[in-house]
């Protein structure tokens, strides 16, 4: 089961790729690096991980995604249009006049929950969301996904620092660790090591695992919460720009967006006819 | 004020089980009653308002009618973005309240003056903003704060302010409270200052002059009609507020401007200079011009040059 959810799921990463790469082209947008890194992990929480109804985005007892790093917009709107929540065609008006895709997480989207692009607010919502799902006994779960560069912000410590006092092992961080930032690398920037023993001596179960390996993140999000009573995080090691080799590990590609060209040579290197 | 808003939360919270209550680790003395009563919808998140404010409008967002609680700038100031993308712009329901607004906290330096709190939260997107003038006031913007489905901002005194309405007043949101009326000039007060206020015209009327008295308990929406008399513009208008430029009185003023209103306003604030010695409250109203006296004076000043 879980290696025939991790062929569809990988399939559909390559359809999320091709998706934010003409999205970002047409419009000439940034942030398509953190896009490609962050698909295969969206890939496999809408193949089959996350407890949603398409075609009833409100339902009660749904599962609750929060994009902390909003400025992935365009592969979760992808991923909302494959899943069913809205045309596909849809896509085609991101960041255009009158859209409601805008270029960072918008709640009018059908299926997005908030709306973020200011970074280090995503995780105290989810904690909020979680903390009433618990109070009434919700049978969901809520999943935060957080940038690297992001967990700079001091306000992310506070929830990080009460969501295990709150006992809320309803609450799921994925951090998608591509090791570059806006202006340089973790390294360089502001280091997050030992990020691991960090999450942990704040008292989350920690995860890691490689975010790019489908089956590794079925039976990793299949294992939900790690400890009864505990938060659960999930360290997604990624690549920025993962499946375009030319993008891959390159800051720039946090700014730039493909001509036509290299949108044409990025979409025959995932295989996809432009 | 700060005694009737918790025990008006806890009569509604009796009621109503989608009202929460969390803190920022402050609320000695004053919160204990409904984290007694209430256990399961009451949470001090801690010394961390930016935490606080977000995790309310999860909370909100999931259903729940939340009370954020912390003193003065805290839960405004340091969680303003919160309180803009999160709350505002997702326009939930969570109320927003500082406790010892203006110069409450007069002696513990401008760290703890809530002086500029209306004017960062009454532009802010669905967002409601309320300054009580006295403990029934209070109890009325709590009611409409938990009645109302957006977001909330209120600004409480500290504790022993002097009840001003003899009883439940006519309290609708947005509407100002016509507390005396007079010929020559009409006094706005927001929050703490509606006592001033009143004693500024007292002081007025020994000089002869006759001076209304209107509370103004919603700074946003504002309704025109505070300074409105008889449906006519009233030719003078004098705004009393302990805080600093960008509050009742900058509203009067873009009131007056849109209206095309022949008024003349007589502005009585704090200016945008911090305040950096020490002194109480009233210490301080008197230092800044704001005592009733100092109120009366500049108001007769400029009705007979």
């Amino acid at each position: 089961m879980t290696i025939n959810n991790a062929m569809a799921s990988a399939a559909r990463a390559v359809q999320l790729r091709a998706h934010a790469l003409r999205m970002v082209h047409a419009v000439n947008a940034s942030h398509i690096g953190t896009c490609l890194s962050m698909a295969d992990i969206l890939a496999v929480l809408y193949g089959g991980v996350l407890n949603v109804k398409p075609t009833e985005p409100e339902w009660p007892d749904r599962d609750r995604l929060v994009l902390s790093k909003g400025h992935g917009a365009a592969i979760l709107y992808a991923a909302l249009a494959e899943a069913g929540f809205f045309e596909l065609e849809e896509l085609a008006t991101y960041c255009q006049l009158g859209s409601r895709l805008t270029g960072h997480i918008s709640h009018h989207v059908p299926g997005v929950e908030v709306s973020t692009g200011s970074l280090g607010h995503g995780l105290s919502f989810g904690s909020g969301m979680a903390l009433a799902m618990k109070a009434d006994g919700h049978p969901g779960r809520v999943f935060v996904i957080l940038s690297d560069g992001e967990l700079d912000e001091g306000s992310n410590w506070e929830p990080i620092l009460l969501a295990p006092h709150l006992k809320l092992d309803n609450l799921i961080a994925i951090v998608d660790y591509n090791k570059i930032q806006s202006f340089g690398t973790v390294d360089e920037v502001l280091p997050l090591e030992p990020l691991k023993a960090k999450w942990e001596a704040f008292g989350w179960e920690v995860r890691e695992v490689n975010g790019h390996e489908h089956e590794a993140l079925h039976s990793t999000l299949a294992a939900i919460p790690f400890s009864s009573g505990k938060p659960s995080v999930v360290i997604a090691h990624t690549i920025k720009g993962k499946g375009v080799s030319f993008m891959e590990n390159e800051l720039a590609w946090h700014y730039r967006s493909p001509n036509a060209a290299l949108l044409e040579q990025a979409l025959q290197e995932l295989g996809c006819n432009s | 004020m700060r005694t009737r808003f918790i025990e008006t939360l806890c009569r509604l919270a009796q009621e109503d089980e989608r009202i929460w209550l969390i803190c920022g680790d402050l609320g000695y003395s004053v919160l204990e009653v409904f984290r007694d009563r209430f256990p399961k919808r009451y949470l001090n998140a801690g010394v961390a308002e930016q935490n606080m404010t977000t995790m309310a409008a999860g909370l909100a967002h999931s259903g729940k009618i939340v009370f954020t609680y912390s003193i003065a700038n805290f839960p405004v100031m340091r969680c303003l973005e919160q309180i803009r993308n999160d709350v505002c712009y997702h326009n939930l329901p969570v109320k927003v309240v500082a406790v010892g607004g203006g110069l409450a906290y007069g002696t513990q330096g401008y760290t703890h003056h809530g002086v500029e709190d209306l004017a960062v939260t009454r532009v802010l997107p669905n967002m409601t903003v309320f300054a009580p003038g006295d403990p029934w006031e209070a109890e009325c913007v709590t009611e409409s704060a938990a009645a109302l489905p957006g977001p909330c901002y209120i600004r409480l005194g500290k504790a022993g302010e002097s009840t001003v309405h003899e009883d439940r007043p006519a309290f609708r949101v947005g509407e100002p409270i016509v507390i005396r009326t007079g010929s020559d000039v009409t006094i706005l007060s927001t929050g703490g200052m509606l006592v001033s206020a009143l004693a500024a015209a007292d002081f007025l009327q020994t000089s002869g002059i006759s001076a209304g008295v209107v509370s103004v308990p919603t700074v946003h929406p504002f309704n025109d009609e505070a300074i409105l008399s008889n449906g006519k513009p009233s030719a003078y208008v004098a705004t009393v507020e302990e805080h600093a430029e960008g509050g009742l009185a900058t509203v009067v003023a873009e009131r007056i401007a849109f209206g095309g209103y022949n008024t003349r306003l007589i502005p009585l604030r704090l200016t945008r200079e911090p305040l950096s010695v020490a002194g109480s409250q009233e210490e301080l109203r008197h230092l800044k011009g704001l005592s009733p006296q100092a109120i009366a004076s500049t108001i007769q000043n400029r009705l007979s040059p």
